[in-house]
């Protein structure tokens, strides 16, 4: 409004219409403003990320030996990944094996981790009423997400193993008699502490969409007639899926190239999608790491691109 | 919350282990025996020199994150070609596991490294390092991050105070130096302290990606396959004290402004009588 009045008082000086910057030849084109703005950040993608990619694709049909790289068209990358699978049909191959495991972990620390992140979110954005309160706890999961995984993670060990906190405490309850072996260095740990480190992942998203929830929507709901169960079904969970959404990604994604957490809290003994990478890399064996990186990315795309038929991502951010 | 923090507060115990003290509890009394150990080296890996690298790529990582991320934030306010672009690029970094990246980028410097090698220099060692394709590899995990809260930022900001700058005929320098940044200062100090403790951490992006040099995380995770002592706690200790320390230094910094801001920021009934 306060445009209009200005622009009948002076025309043409309104900024952005264009005629201020046109009556000053020396100041560069919005456009030319734009890519200098953004461009830097556009180079370090394509440097660092988009080429990388793109080298993974390619190397990925490289052939190779004991040292060294031979870029020549092959499919030993892929060959060798797969060696053996058809022979032992219908058996899983170690490869399809590992995949399964990998997916069956992501699986299970998907499952857990929305369950949680649901709840703390719902904790937060309904139960919790005063403004400062809401901050404070919601900072207050947020501290553990500055730190270190690995510190997280190794934090675990004490706990867990043979002679931990866990174990002498449950044998001094007389619950068990001999320390339990499969709390370290199982999948119970790698699932255990990738739910620990990826939680927060799905409560903010979670949260961020619930606190936009109009208020008066539940309470319409409520006068209604409708269950506390109702209510969340048919209210709550489809204005908070953006948010479900969004935070499954993230956590599928990590879970599906993670090997960190899984190489440290399965005491290197558990295969997974992103270990068969990294043991590929330390051998040298670079296309064929390249080919596994390809599989890997296809699934992880698969899922998003699956999950985001759900919820449009660009407009809920 | 016991879930969340009860394993760390473990370990921060553990490190001030005595010596002769194991891996896990019970205490065998106080001491900071470990700690002090570890800055004189375990005769393991050179941690003092991690450290410094660590922080040094940090504060880099840091410093490049803030300027580019409120500049591509400027430029979002606008509509531009390539804008998709950017911020699917963005989007695509943040959820593409980490390892395939670092793989990526190193398979990229391996044939930078080639090309030198057959081309221009045969004695050519390698162009991977910390401040090249290490700053690389952590930027790709810090700049999305820093791009979303621009986007925060500026979905709250009132364009009119612009308008109003260059009314005043302010060049769009100006406007940006004295209208701009004072009010968006609290959330870049945010950028920056993301910047910082996510190269800090990192760890799969650096994996492969850093060269011949480890940074404190890989030192720290090269350490739990092998070690038997207590300074792996301790280590993780220094790391997570450096890590909240900037944390609480960046969050009294934008509490400062903030209050600042709400004291002086605003002229509203000033002169109108």
């Amino acid at each position: 409004m306060s445009e209009e009045v200005l622009q009948q008082a002076s025309p043409g000086l309104i900024p952005g219409s264009g005629t201020a910057r046109a009556a000053k030849p020396t100041r560069l084109s919005p456009s030319c403003v734009s890519w200098l703005q953004a461009g830097p950040m556009m180079l370090v993608f394509l440097a660092f990320f988009l080429i990388p990619l793109v080298f993974v694709v390619i190397v990925s049909f490289w052939d190779y030996n004991e040292y060294q790289l031979l870029p020549a068209f092959s499919g030993r990358g892929y060959t060798d990944t797969f060696e053996g699978c058809i022979a032992q049909l219908p058996d899983l191959c170690t490869i399809g094996k590992t995949y399964l495991k990998t997916l069956k972990l992501c699986f299970l620390v998907w499952a857990i981790t929305l369950f949680i992140g649901f709840w703390v979110a719902y904790f937060l954005a309904f139960h919790v009423r005063s403004r400062t309160w809401q901050m404070g706890l919601s900072l207050l999961c947020t501290i553990p997400f500055w730190t270190s995984n690995v510190i997280r993670m190794i934090a675990w060990i004490p706990l867990l193993g043979r002679n931990g906190l866990v174990n002498s405490g449950l044998m001094k309850t007389g619950l068990v008699n001999q320390p339990l072996e499969w709390l370290l260095f199982s999948e119970f740990s790698v699932v255990l502490a990738l739910v620990h480190l990826f939680t927060f992942f799905m409560v903010v998203p979670i949260f961020n969409s619930m606190i936009r929830i109009d208020k008066s929507l539940i309470e319409a709901a409520y006068d209604a007639g409708a269950t506390g169960f109702q209510t969340l079904a048919n209210v709550i969970i489809p204005l908070a899926k953006p948010g479900i959404v969004i935070g499954s990604i993230f956590v599928i994604t990590i879970v599906m190239g993670d090997f960190i957490t899984i190489g440290v809290m399965g005491g290197q003994q558990i295969a997974a999608a992103g270990k068969i990478i990294e043991t590929r890399v330390n051998a040298l064996q670079f296309p064929a790491a390249a080919a596994n990186a390809v599989i890997l990315l296809a699934i992880t795309f698969l899922i998003i691109t699956m999950m985001s038929r759900i919820v449009d991502i660009k407009k809920e951010l | 919350m016991l879930f969340l923090y009860g394993p760390m507060i473990a370990i921060y115990v553990l490190s001030f282990q005595r010596p002769q003290g194991g891996l896990t509890f019970p205490m065998n009394g106080v001491s900071t025996f470990w700690i002090t150990k570890l800055f004189h080296g375990t005769g393991i890996v050179d941690l003092g020199a991690a450290f410094r690298r660590s922080l040094l790529l940090g504060l880099i990582v840091m410093i490049v994150t803030v300027v580019l991320s409120v500049a591509a934030g400027m430029a979002f306010r606008r509509k531009f070609k390539a804008q998709s672009i950017l911020f699917y690029s963005a989007i695509a970094s943040l959820i593409v596991p980490s390892i395939i990246t670092s793989l990526g980028i190193s398979l990229e410097f391996r044939i930078i490294d080639d090309l030198i090698k057959a081309h221009w220099n045969e004695n050519f060692e390698t162009s991977m390092g910390l401040l090249t394709s290490g700053l690389g590899a952590h930027l790709t995990w810090t700049l999305p991050f820093g791009l979303l809260i621009m986007f925060a930022i500026f979905n709250r900001f009132d364009p009119r105070l612009e308008e109003a700058a260059r009314d005043l005929g302010a060049t769009p320098w100006q406007t940006f130096r004295y209208v701009v940044l004072p009010i968006i200062l609290p959330s870049v100090i945010g950028i920056g302290l993301f910047g910082f403790t996510l190269s800090w951490d990192e760890l799969a992006h650096s994996s492969q990606a850093i060269g011949a040099v480890n940074t404190l995380p890989l030192d720290l995770q090269g350490l739990t396959t092998t070690v038997t002592n207590p300074d792996i706690y301790a280590l993780g200790t220094v790391i997570s004290a450096v890590s909240f320390t900037v944390i609480a230094l960046a969050l009294g910094t934008i509490h400062v402004l903030n209050k600042r801001q709400a004291a002086k920021g605003s002229d509203a009934g000033q002169g109108l009588v």
